[in-house]
């Protein structure tokens, strides 16, 4: 260490200060969607774009509520406005819209966490069994199942769909929160078990060994050895195949038309009495993103061994 | 603890009996495979059915008629339309741009986080935010940030009102800049996972012969490191050539949208409803990522064994 401190020469610096410049041009596409979203309506489609303005959060109430514009020549009383809400209040003013209920936002919201975590949590139980399965015993023909397994998730999702759409109308599964999860649950159980299988080959035999010399049954030796010892990995697999189903399109895009919606397959089409409303869209990502990126911090140990499907053991 | 251990051992050893562990093992992987045969292999198998004849899923089906079968010609039609191989190479410049410029940046990005410093752990963590975020979210984000009247880009490059996603001649562009911007990252991390993996004592060896920084980089660097690059490679090629969101986010279905080919595949199939065409072609795709796949799968075993 002593020795690197010393040839720090100015080379150090130069890279640092490059680093540092890549990150601020890295951020400008997320500052430019969270700054929109405090924009107050008028700035928004200002150009040249306002950096410096009085934020506001009329965009989030926007993205929360379905709106009807004020009919023309109608004209609200001074006693009336004085009894609005303040949100109220701030649409009135912003884009002279008047609040008809709340929106599709939460909604959709909910759709995404109530499919996601339910497709994550069936997603472990089976990869961690799978996981386990392949790990500990010879199963003939073990690469051909992992390779089959893995590419299952390579599929391009437009060519399965149409037939999982066919057999989804067939069972009444289309548009359903259950057709949704069995389809994720599918494309990512694959995944998991790769890297779990990673993580229960690390850890040693001999404490199971020990475990059936005492009489432990298999299952018991799994539930009581096995998994105590690998929730690190499958706590960071699981945050991994929350993340995929969260952000997944592609599928709920295409089955679902309402009641199973989520939040991308819907996001991208804010199109308001008044236009496509950026500044709503803009609030709706930032609301949005904010999980996955939470969760990204959290996970930013586990980060290269989950993108290189449990290659890398670090 | 103890006690329980004692009652147990009191208990006949189970572990001989191989049949039980065989059925364990039955039951841990059969429910996975089960899984997959159905929400995959099964609709894999029905839409290569479909591929060989006319059918819309719109109509009733209609045994015979709807779906009709007319052997190989959806294939001859695709293979033989201009179209479809304007839509390869379009989709074949989209990847090599992307790819290789994922891989630059990414890979130089690495090799500067190699300094040591306070905060580059926060600077890391900042830089790998957009791969884990909703593509077509990333591709709505840059919709916005390229818009032509009020959007950032053109005016902090000072492009005046250059229309990325609309104009034809230049929307590839754009989609390919929102990608390098998503996925350089990814890149990122895997080539500092490589990274650090060089042995320090090669760097020393090589100081005592006084090799020159460029003879190390190429000598020791470059390849301790390639395994691992060729992983991020294939893999952002495979995703690259099936980018569906990213375009979807930013210009659309459009008559005025890149011409990728899973574009065609989402246009033939839910919106002009050939189904039977459009299988065809997701056929022709499926091909190619499964080529894709099974070298990526060889780099990753490799890698596995080394690591």
């Amino acid at each position: 260490m002593a020795e690197t401190r010393e040839i720090k020469g100015w080379k150090h610096y130069v890279k640092i200060a490059v680093l540092l410049a890549i990150t601020v041009i890295w951020m400008i596409p997320l500052f430019y969607i969270v700054n929109t979203s405090f924009r107050p309506w008028k700035d928004i489609k200002e150009y040249p774009p306002k950096l410096v303005y009085e934020p506001s959060i009329g965009s989030y109430i926007r993205i929360f509520t379905a709106r009807s514009v004020l009919p023309a020549g109608v004209e609200l009383e001074e006693s009336e406005i004085e009894e609005m809400s303040w949100y109220e209040k701030i649409v009135l003013f912003d884009t002279n819209e008047l609040i008809t209920r709340v929106g599709d936002l939460p909604r959709r919201y909910i759709n995404s966490l109530i499919i996601s975590v339910s497709a994550t949590i069936l997603t472990i139980i089976l990869g961690t069994l799978t996981a386990y399965g392949f790990s500990r015993f010879k199963v003939p023909g073990e690469g051909n199942w992992l390779f089959f397994i893995l590419s299952t998730r390579m599929l391009p999702p437009v060519v399965v769909v149409i037939p999982i759409f066919l057999m989804y109308r067939t069972i009444g599964l289309n548009d359903s929160h259950l057709g949704i999860i069995l389809l994720y649950t599918a494309f990512n159980v694959s995944f998991a078990v790769w890297v779990l299988k990673g993580f229960i080959d690390e850890i040693p035999r001999e404490y199971e060994e020990a475990a059936m010399v005492d009489g432990y049954t298999r299952w018991e030796v799994f539930r009581k050895v096995v998994l105590p010892q690998s929730v690190t990995g499958i706590a960071a697999t699981a945050v991994f195949v929350f993340i995929f189903c969260w952000n997944e399109y592609a599928f709920s895009f295409l089955l679902t038309r309402n009641t199973a919606q989520t939040v991308p397959a819907w996001l991208p089409y804010q199109t308001g009495v008044l236009g496509y409303d950026w500044g709503a869209a803009a609030a709706g990502s930032v609301l949005f993103l904010l999980p996955a990126m939470i969760l990204t911090i959290l996970l930013r140990k586990h980060l290269v061994r989950g993108i290189s499907f449990g290659a890398i053991r670090k | 603890m103890n006690n329980e251990r004692k009652a147990k051992a009191a208990k006949p050893a189970k572990l001989a009996n191989p049949m039980r562990e065989i059925n364990f093992v039955r039951i841990c992987i059969m429910p996975t495979i089960i899984l997959l045969i159905l929400i995959n292999i099964v609709p894999l198998l029905s839409s290569l059915r479909y591929s060989f004849t006319e059918y819309t899923a719109r109509k009733l089906t209609v045994p015979g008629e709807n779906p009709e079968f007319i052997g190989n010609a959806n294939y001859i039609d695709l293979l033989t339309d201009p179209a479809v191989w304007n839509r390869f190479a379009t989709t074949a410049k989209y990847v090599v741009l992307s790819v290789s410029g994922e891989m630059i940046l990414g890979f130089s990005f690495a090799l500067l986080l190699q300094t040591k410093f306070k905060g580059r752990g926060i600077l890391q963590t900042l830089l790998v935010l957009p791969m884990t975020m909703s593509p077509v979210i990333v591709g709505l984000m840059w919709k916005l940030f390229l818009d032509p009247n009020w959007g950032m880009f053109n005016f902090l490059l000072g492009l005046g009102r250059i229309d990325w996603a609309s104009d034809p001649a230049i929307n590839l562009y754009a989609i390919v800049m929102a990608d390098i911007w998503m996925w350089t990252p990814f890149v990122m991390l895997l080539s500092l996972a490589g990274l650090s993996a060089v042995p320090q004592s090669l760097y020393e060896a090589a100081e005592v012969d006084r090799a020159s920084g460029w003879f190390k980089f190429t000598r020791i660097t470059l390849p301790m490191v390639s395994p691992l690059l060729m992983i991020a490679l294939i893999f952002r090629v495979m995703e690259a050539f099936k980018v569906f969101d990213v375009p979807m986010g930013i210009t659309g279905t459009g008559s005025t949208a890149p011409q990728l080919i899973s574009m065609k595949l989402y246009i033939d199939t839910f919106l002009t409803w050939k189904t039977g065409y459009g299988t065809a072609l997701g056929y022709i795709v499926l091909l190619i990522v499964i080529a894709i796949t099974s070298i990526f799968v060889k780099y990753l075993n490799k890698a596995k064994q080394e690591g």
